[in-house]
C-alpha cells in the first residue's frame, strides 16, 4: 500500500498551478486534501510522475456570496463548506449534503472541488452541482472557461476538462423565494458510498403551484443523472398532485444506462433510487412549505 | 519513472510542539514520516489507505487521516499525536482514562485513532447524544471490542452517567 514515486510540485498560486500543470502534460496530476487520490495512488490503481499540489494556495480557498451566485473556490475543504454561514444561507443544500461525505476526518482534509473534479458517481456535490446548474470555472495557460454542470460529468472518474485545465471554482445558483431543498441517500454504513442517492429542490408560488424544481440522482450510473421527464411533470402541478412516489418512478424511468452488477442489481439499485427521490422531494416540498 | 532524488523537498512541521525537519521522499506518507522519521509509533497504520482510522491524527487542530497526506504536503503544519495528548509526565488524558475505565480497547492497535478521534468529536460537541457518537466513531475500525466499551468510554469522558449496559441517564 505505498505509491509508485512520483515528484511533487507545490503550486503558489491557482496560476502558478495552471502554469505547472501546462508544462508537465498528462504525467501530471493535480492533487489537493487527497481523500480520494491518495488511495487510488497507495492501491496503485492510477500512478502519476508529477503530483502538483494546491492544498496551501490561498487563491483557491474561500467563499464568496455574489448576487445570485455562491462561488466556492475549489480547493475549500468541506468542512468550512459544512460550518459556512454564507452557505447555509445562499446553497443550503451543500450544507445538508455535506456531513454524508465520508467521515469528519475526510471532511476536515477532502475539498468541494477535488470531488467535483473527481467525478466519483457516488458523490454528493456533484449531484448538487448538477441539480441547480452550478457553472465549473477551468483554468488553464490559455484562459478562463465556463462549463455547465449539465456538459461536465461525462462518466465515471471522467469530465470535460482538458488535462493541462484545473477546477478554479464553482460558482452555483442561489434560489430564493418559497424554496426547499432535500437529500435522500442510501448506503450499508454511514460514510460509506452511497448504493444510490437523490437531491431536489423546489421553488413554490403563493398559490403553492410547482414553479421550479430539479431532481439530481447519484451512484446510480456513471454520472449524476437530472431526473428531467420528472420535473416537467412536476412543473406547473399543485404540491401533492404527484404523489412522492410516483415521482421517483418517474425519475428512475430517465437512467438510460443504470449501474449492475454482482453485489447491486440494477433493478436493486434503481428501487432503491426512486425511494431516495421520493424522500428527497418531501424533504424539499416540507421545508418550501413551513420555510 | 520519475527522477524522485532531484527536487525532493524539506519538510517543516512542529509535532507534539518540537520543530521537525526532513526530506522524506514525496511519495512517503505523513504517517510513515512520522513514525519512520519521527520515531514516534504511537500512529499507526492499519489499511493504509483511508478506511481504518487508525492513523488518524491532529492536523492543524482538525483530526486528519496521516496515511492521506503526503509528507511534504504537511509543510508547516502544528501536528499533534496521540504522544502529544496525555501530560509531559505520562498522565492520561480524560479521553484515555475512559477507555481504560470502560475496557474499550482489548488489542489496541485501533487505540491511538480512535483517542483522537473522540478527542475531536468531543471537543467540538461537548454532550454527544448516541447517534452522534455513533456518526463520529463510524470513521475508525476495531475488530476487537464489538464498540460498546468505546461507546461507553466516550459517554464517561463528557460526563454523561452510564450504567453497567453502556446507556446514558
Amino acid at each position: 500500500m505505498k505509491p509508485a514515486p512520483f515528484q511533487y510540485h507545490a503550486a503558489n498560486s491557482a496560476a502558478d498551478a495552471a502554469q505547472l500543470l501546462g508544462d508537465l502534460g498528462d504525467d501530471a496530476k493535480l492533487i489537493s486534501g487527497g481523500q480520494s487520490l491518495a488511495p487510488m495512488l497507495a492501491m496503485r490503481l492510477v500512478r502519476f510522475d508529477h503530483l502538483v499540489d494546491i492544498s496551501r494556495v490561498a487563491d483557491l480557498r474561500g467563499i464568496d456570496r455574489n448576487n445570485g451566485t455562491l462561488i466556492v473556490q475549489a480547493a475549500t475543504p468541506d468542512v468550512l463548506v459544512e460550518r459556512s454561514d454564507v452557505v447555509v444561507a445562499s446553497v443550503p443544500l451543500l450544507t445538508k449534503v455535506t456531513p454524508l461525505i465520508g467521515h469528519f476526518q475526510i471532511r476536515n482534509r477532502g475539498t468541494i472541488g477535488g470531488s467535483i473534479a473527481h467525478a466519483d458517481p457516488a458523490a454528493e456535490y456533484p449531484a448538487v452541482a448538477v441539480a441547480l446548474g452550478a457553472q465549473m470555472e477551468c483554468l488553464s495557460v490559455r484562459g478562463t472557461r465556463m462549463i455547465d454542470a449539465a456538459d461536465y460529468f461525462v462518466g465515471i472518474w471522467s469530465t470535460s476538462m482538458e488535462s493541462d485545465e484545473l477546477l478554479k471554482a464553482i460558482h452555483f445558483p442561489v434560489w430564493s423565494g418559497r424554496v426547499g431543498f432535500g437529500v435522500a441517500e442510501f448506503a450499508r454504513r454511514h460514510g460509506d458510498f452511497a448504493i444510490a442517492g437523490a437531491v431536489a429542490a423546489v421553488e413554490l408560488d403563493s398559490g403553492n403551484v410547482i414553479s421550479r424544481c430539479s431532481i439530481a440522482m447519484f451512484g446510480v450510473s456513471g454520472q449524476p443523472e437530472r431526473a428531467l421527464s420528472a420535473e416537467s411533470h412536476l412543473l406547473g402541478s399543485s404540491v401533492g398532485e404527484i404523489s412522492p412516489e410516483e415521482v421517483g418512478r418517474l425519475a428512475i424511468a430517465d437512467v438510460e444506462s443504470p449501474s449492475d452488477d454482482a453485489n447491486m442489481p440494477a433493478t436493486y439499485r434503481m428501487s432503491v433510487a426512486a425511494s431516495t427521490v421520493a424522500t428527497a422531494w418531501t424533504n424539499a416540498l416540507t421545508e418550501a412549505h413551513h420555510g | 519513472m520519475a527522477d524522485t532524488t532531484v527536487g525532493i523537498p524539506t519538510v517543516s512541521v512542529t509535532v507534539n510542539g518540537v520543530l521537525r525537519r526532513g526530506t522524506p521522499e514525496p511519495r512517503k506518507t505523513l504517517a510513515d514520516f512520522l513514525r519512520d522519521d519521527c520515531e514516534l509509533t504511537g500512529t499507526h497504520l492499519g489499511c493504509e489507505h483511508g478506511v481504518c482510522g487508525a492513523c488518524t491524527i491532529f492536523m492543524d487542530g482538525e483530526a486528519v487521516r496521516s496515511c492521506l497526506v503526503f509528507a511534504v504536503q504537511a509543510e508547516g503544519a502544528d501536528i499533534t499525536t496521540i504522544e502529544g495528548l496525555s501530560a509531559p509526565d505520562g498522565t492520561l488524558s480524560v479521553v484515555q482514562k475512559a477507555m481504560n475505565e470502560a475496557h474499550g480497547l482489548q488489542c489496541g492497535f485501533c487505540t491511538p485513532g480512535f483517542v483522537v478521534s473522540i478527542t475531536a468529536l468531543l471537543r467540538d460537541n461537548p454532550d454527544p447524544s448516541d447517534e452522534e457518537i455513533r456518526q463520529g466513531l463510524s470513521g475508525n475500525l476495531c475488530r476487537c471490542t464489538g464498540y460498546q466499551g468505546i461507546i461507553k468510554a466516550v459517554k464517561i469522558a463528557a460526563g454523561q452517567s452510564v450504567d453497567a449496559n453502556g446507556k446514558a441517564h
